[in-house]
Parts: structure tokens; sequence; C-alpha cells
């Protein structure tokens, strides 16, 4: 708790030390690093119910393997599009 | 059922030494692709200019070397073990995703580098090289991975011409 009021201590005198452009390019960094991490979030989450639940189908029925893992596939390049998205927004919002 | 039962199997020593579906579809993906990039990169010279082809054909190649990696990963890990196979895409998307990010961060400078068109490229040939895919995946357990394809019967035509 300590280290986390320092840290604080010392972003807020960095902070009063810039001019408010670079105060404002901070804040954008800093929220575009956010939005990027919480867009991979979700797409972690859903990758490892789709693993879990196809996983749990290969050892219920071993014989529909191949069909579970076609949709299991597909699936998985489907929700990493979702975190393909939020990187592209972050990309875009940082730096064009 | 319980781990000393020597008729338990436990999902962490099961593994597929079957075909692997994720091949076939990543092959027919980057033929759709091969397809696509003229377009895309036709589309992006026309709004972008020269530096606007390159990033798109820079944007296909990186989508299309990320579904390569990612079926190379599911079919490899899955001959070795179920278990490890989810490891490996678990933390695979963490290193693809990363992998991407720092294909773009290192070019994001270059002279050749539109970020538009890159970006634009990276998820439209995605989400739409997916979308198109899904028109040719079977869901029969006769035929996983690819429908097949129609052929005409000899017998049929052996028949007729009798």
């Amino acid at each position: 708790m300590e280290a986390l009021t320092r840290i604080a201590h010392a972003s807020i005198r960095v902070a009063a030390e810039l001019t408010p452009a670079e105060a404002k390019a901070n804040a954008a960094a800093q929220m575009a690093g956010l939005a990027y991490g919480l867009a991979a979030i979700g797409p972690g989450i859903g990758i490892g119910m789709i693993f879990g639940k196809a996983i749990e189908a290969m050892a219920r029925q071993p014989e529909s393997a191949g069909m579970v893992r076609t949709t299991m596939f597909l699936g998985v390049a489907f929700t990493e599009a979702l975190a393909l998205i939020g990187f592209v927004a972050f990309i875009l919002l940082k730096f064009a | 059922m319980k781990a000393d039962d020597p008729q338990y199997v436990s999902i962490l020593a099961m593994n597929d030494q079957g075909p692997a579906p994720e091949a076939a579809i990543v092959r027919d993906i980057i033929k759709h692709g091969s397809i696509v990039a003229p377009i895309l990169i036709g589309l992006s010279a026309v709004g972008w200019g020269v530096n606007g082809a390159w990033s798109s054909a820079y944007g296909i190649a990186l989508v299309l070397g990320n579904f390569a990696v990612a079926a190379w990963m599911v079919s490899y890990t899955a001959r070795i073990s179920y278990a490890l196979m989810m490891g490996a895409t678990l933390f695979g998307y963490i290193f693809r995703l990363a992998v991407i990010a720092a294909a773009v961060f290192f070019v994001r400078n270059a002279t050749w580098i539109e970020l538009v068109p890159l970006c634009m490229t990276i998820v439209i040939s995605h989400v739409g090289l997916l979308f198109w895919e899904m028109r040719y995946i079977s869901l029969s357990l006769a035929f996983p991975g690819l429908k097949p394809k129609h052929t005409a019967s000899p017998t049929f035509q052996d028949s007729t011409s009798n």
C-alpha cells in the first residue's frame, strides 16, 4: 500500500511538470493501453471456454474429435478477431 | 471414476492421432487469401498509393501467418496430448497477439507504412476470410474439416451410356 502511495505521488509530481500537451498525450497513451488490455481480456476468457468445452466434448466422444476440432479452431479464430479489433483501435488511436 | 481404476483414462493423457482438420482449413484459407489479396492491395493502392499497397500486403501476410501458426500449434500439440493443446493454444494466443503487436510496432514509423490501410486490412481480411471459410466447413463426423468435393459418379455414367 505504501509503495502504491509512493508511485501515485511520483506520478502526480511528474504530471505536474508536464506541459498540457504532454499531459494530454500521456493520458491518451495510458487510456489506449488500458483499452487494449481490456479488449484482450474478453477473448482470453472466450478462448478458454471454447477449449474447455471442446476438450470435454472430445473426452466424452473421442470419435467426434475431428468435427469438434474443426468448429473449435474456427471459434477460436473468430474470438481472436475481437482482440485484433481492440489492437487495431489502440494502434489507430495512439499512432494514426 | 477414480484414478486408480484400470478403466480410467485421464484427459491429460489423451491425444488425437487422426488427420488434422486445422491444416486443411488453413490451406483453404490461404488459397482464398491469395484470391482476396490483390483486391485489398488494389483498393489500398487507390486510397493511399504505393505505401498503402505495401501496408495492405504486409497486413495480409500477418493475418495468413497468424492462421498458419495457430493451425500448426493445434495440430502439432493435439498429437501429443489434449492438455498440451489447451496450454499451447491459450499461451499461443498471447504469443501470437504479442507477435502481431510487435510486427506493427516495429514498422509503424517506416516510410512505406500507412497505418490506416494496414489496420483495416488486418481486421477485414481476418474476419472476411473466416466468414468465407465457413461456407466450406463440414460439420459431419464422416468428413471433419472441409466438405468433400462433388465428383461425377462413373457407375451412373456407365449405366446411362449403355
